[in-house]
């Protein structure tokens, strides 16, 4: 039987409860209230999402997001390689140990990095050790992406550590009898094989990072506004759904435009990588 | 030169763990506070953890959450299991499709995704509830599955399944002998995913149930008034039972391992 | 790993166990929908006790917006707590049910001054709940000049310890009253000027916050915060250096109400009268106010309490005070200006 008919249960699911919202994404987008009460189509909500004002808010949320994976894989990528090394047998239950924090409410942990990072807090104390007086920790750029990278490390973690993981042994071994020392086993067989999960990592990271609006709001003394505020602020307080949908929709397209190009170019090296 | 290293790695992990739990070591801390806020320390005092117990409404968000978390990761495991499966033995054109609409829920600011699936309800009649909010957690979770699964799917030797058919056994078999077992990290990563999002969901859990509240319900309503510490306290009892199971199932591992070694 | 799970599955389980189970004959359900933490836990428990006939289903939300986004997907309820603005907005969808004032027993306990409001006239659709004002929350070891007036937030001598509230109504109010101007204005001329003053201040201001200001003015992280007096009151209770002060300018007086939604009938309506003057009671609405620690528009309640209580201005504003404070109206399509220039303003 065709292996692809496993699918099937999602592809129901998914037309149900994925595409069928987004059909009432894309309705919603395409018209805007009439005065009398009912809805007209319309493409001008289409043309005010590309005014400049939320074009450069898009702009900037997609440049945070995108530091903000970047310094994830930074410092996440180490950490699956040596929670998979031969050091580390029990692995697979530290993980739990990493994503743990995440389990804690949001808010809550989010009160409790601004408590550390605020003038009075803990690291604000040990600066002053090195003089460093009044470092300007929060409510600006720089807490902003603390604080993504702080939510979403995690997930940056998980799979890169999934596609490490089990990586034969003996193909290590193999390369090393060969004479490969370690960097090499590194750069020509762990690294190679571990790409899979850094796009899967990169993913999971980046995407909800672009519309996320919470940490900006306490992090970022909501001083700056994100593209998922601009978005929340349509339905909340403009309680105008048609735009909201649309500004939603258009960052949909951007997004899955750019990362079918990018997929497109990823495909062909890895299909090189693996036969 | 083995040691050294050794202790560089522990001592990067020790790190990024500090980076981690410093916030969930404040809030914890907190949790013993006599005054309301983490803004400030007035003594040390239990009443916040005698008020937690005392509060039936926590506790039925706190088991909302969790039966919702659990269940929801296992279906949407399930479901997104079978569904990276098939997903990978599509052809180029329908599997691009099928990722792309996948990615939706992972793109979609919570806003969107949690008033998109409220109208759906609605519309199909179906009353908010715990079965909307189950509804909706599997969803949001289940894209997060498959991305865990496929790669782990495309690292597999790609023949195996069809040398086991080859060998003689029967599809199913193959698939769960074979396939499961080479892809299972990604599987529980996919599972590990789904739990930590539907722990701690809140727009799209507020917009998808009515009558029954989730713990993130329940916290962010009571932000415009300042968190209780009984928040901090239920928290500091969640982790401290996490890392308890933790610690069994470690105990029971090295034991079951000794076990092992002693008979060998 | 998998035993990880299922002993997951096991904790999950046993908290549905402690969650217990109950049910008993109602003849009445009775859907509330309320901010959080804004109700005395004994109060709720009380009524239920009282009435095991009703059963109490109740939702709770985070902001008047997120209340209104969900009522207007199609949920709905039979009790709402909305702010004065929302509940214009509620009255203008045609949301609200109008009030049979005679069915609401104590409603002589309301003091004058919080009936026949300017968002609800004749208190058709809503009882006041809860109320307060508008103010700067300072720190005195940190702020040295004397506080009645909004200047001083623009003073560039706390630049980066000022912290404004982060709402567009509240932040615009601020910023008109300052220019002498109504806070409801629909003049193009006056927003501009407001959006204007507010872009010169945004380089002196550390934050736009809400609640967590509370906990940055109570240790001391900023100079100076517009809080509403409830939490101000909450935050000097923490902090002795910290005071109140409501500007000579004037400012925004806010009123929390109840109201009764269209979809409740019947017997749910006779039990929506009987929470409402349950609410109105004198004790119930002095626990209330003390639970919560805002202002009771219950004069009856008001009288039970404390003299301390009494006296703070913070709490029981002198009539000056309430004089030069508006209530915020619904702004109709100009808010969308006002949400526009919010937006520039943050954007940059």
């Amino acid at each position: 039987m065709k292996r692809s008919v496993f699918a099937t249960p999602y592809l129901i699911w998914m037309a149900i409860f994925i595409l069928v919202p987004l059909g009432i994404i894309v309705y919603y987008a395409m018209t805007a209230a009439a005065p009398d009460g009912g809805v007209v189509f319309t493409l001008d909500n289409l043309i005010k999402a590309f005014d400049p004002l939320y074009m450069g808010i898009l702009g900037r949320s997609v440049w945070l997001a995108f530091i903000a994976t970047c310094v994830c894989l930074l410092i996440g990528y180490p950490v699956a390689l040596i929670l998979t090394s031969r050091n580390f047998k029990k692995g697979s239950l530290l993980i739990i140990l990493f994503v743990l924090p995440m389990w804690m409410n949001f808010l809550l942990r989010t009160y409790a990095l601004i408590n550390i990072l605020d003038n009075g807090g803990v690291v604000a104390q040990f600066l002053g050790l090195f003089g460093i007086q009044n470092p300007k920790l929060l409510y600006n750029t720089f807490a902003i992406i603390l604080g993504l990278v702080y939510n979403y490390l995690p997930f940056m973690i998980l799979p890169i550590y999934s596609a490490m993981v089990k990586i034969d042994h003996g193909l290590i071994e193999a390369a090393e009898d060969l004479g490969a020392n370690s960097w090499n086993v590194f750069r020509r067989v762990r690294f190679p094989l571990s790409l899979p999960g850094v796009v899967s990592g990169i993913t999971m990271v980046f995407m909800p990072a672009v519309t996320t609006f919470a940490v900006s709001r306490l992090l970022g003394g909501s001083n700056f506004m994100m593209y998922g505020d601009v978005i929340e602020n349509q339905f909340f307080f403009m309680r105008d759904w048609h735009f909201g949908a649309t500004l939603s929709l258009v960052m949909m397209v951007l997004m899955l435009v750019s990362s079918f190009i990018f997929r497109k170019y990823q495909d062909d090296d890895s299909g090189g990588m693996l036969w | 030169m083995v040691k050294v290293k050794s202790l560089f790695q522990k001592g990067y992990l020790g790190l990024v763990l500090l980076f981690l739990y410093a916030p969930i070591a404040t809030l914890i801390i907190f949790s013993f506070n006599a005054g309301k806020t983490m803004g400030k320390w007035s003594g040390f005092s239990l009443k916040w953890y005698e008020q937690l117990f005392q509060d039936p409404s926590l506790m039925s968000a706190l088991s909302t959450t969790l039966t919702i978390a659990v269940l929801s990761a296992l279906i949407a495991t399930v479901i997104g299991t079978l569904a990276a499966i098939g997903i990978h033995s599509m052809r180029k054109r329908t599997r691009s499709l099928v990722e792309t609409a996948t990615y939706i829920p992972m793109l979609n600011p919570d806003i969107v995704t949690g008033i998109s699936l409220m109208l759906l309800f609605l519309f199909l009649r179906v009353s908010l509830g715990y079965t909307t909010l189950l509804l909706a957690h599997i969803t949001f979770n289940i894209p997060y599955v498959i991305f865990s699964v496929l790669p782990k799917l495309r690292q597999m030797p790609q023949n195996l399944y069809e040398a086991a058919l080859d060998l003689g056994c029967k599809p199913t078999r193959a698939m769960w002998k074979i396939i499961v077992p080479q892809i299972m990290p990604g599987i529980v990563t996919g599972a590990i995913f789904a739990l930590t999002l539907s722990i701690d969901d809140f727009v799209v859990s507020y917009f998808t149930t009515q009558g029954v509240s989730n713990l993130s319900i329940a916290i962010y309503a009571m932000a415009r008034r300042g968190i209780s510490p009984k928040i901090n306290a239920l928290s500091a009892i969640i982790f401290v039972s996490i890392v308890t199971l933790l610690l069994i199932v470690n105990i029971r591992a090295n034991r079951v391992q000794n076990g092992k070694e002693k008979k060998a | 790993m998998k035993k990880f799970f299922a002993l997951l599955l096991c904790l999950a389980m046993a908290c549905t166990m402690l969650a217990g189970c109950g049910g008993t004959e109602t003849t009445a359900t009775l859907r509330i929908y309320n901010w959080g933490d804004y109700i005395d836990d004994d109060v709720l428990d009380q009524f239920r006790k009282d009435h095991p006939e009703i059963k109490v289903v109740y939702d709770m939300f985070d902001s008047n917006e997120a209340m209104l986004a969900k009522l207007e997907g199609g949920a709905e309820y039979d009790i709402l707590f909305p702010s004065d603005y929302m509940i214009e907005k509620l009255i203008q969808e045609e949301m609200l049910q109008e009030l049979d004032l005679s069915r609401i027993e104590n409603l002589d306990n309301i003091g004058d001054s919080f009936l026949n409001m300017a968002f609800d006239p004749g208190n058709k659709y809503s009882i006041p709940y809860m109320w307060g004002t508008v103010g700067i929350l300072y720190n005195t070891t940190m702020v040295d000049d004397p506080v009645d007036s909004w200047d001083i937030l623009w003073d560039e001598k706390y630049a980066g310890k000022i912290v404004m509230y982060d709402s567009v109504r509240d932040s615009m109010a601020v910023a008109l009253k300052r220019l002498g101007y109504s806070v409801n204005t629909t003049d193009d001329g006056e927003l501009q000027e407001a959006a204007e003053t507010l872009q010169a201040q945004k380089p002196l201001v550390m934050a736009y916050m809400m609640d967590n200001a509370k906990s940055t003015m109570i240790n001391g992280g900023a100079a100076m915060a517009v809080v509403y007096s409830g939490d101000a009151i909450f935050c000097m209770g923490e902090n002795e250096d910290l005071a109140y002060a409501v500007p000579k300018e004037g400012s925004n007086v806010w009123v929390d109400g109840v109201c009764i939604t269209k979809s409740c009938t019947g017997e749910n309506l006779d039990a929506a009268y009987t929470f409402l003057s349950y609410l109105c009671d004198a004790e119930v609405a002095k626990a209330n106010s003390e639970y919560i620690g805002y202002a009771t528009p219950n004069a009856a309640a008001l009288e039970l309490m404390d003299d301390a209580v009494k006296a703070d201005p913070a709490y029981n504003p002198p009539q000056d005070v309430l004089d030069r404070c508006e209530v915020y109206l619904d702004l109709g399509d100009k808010e969308a200006v006002y949400s526009r220039y919010w937006e520039q303003i943050k954007a940059n």
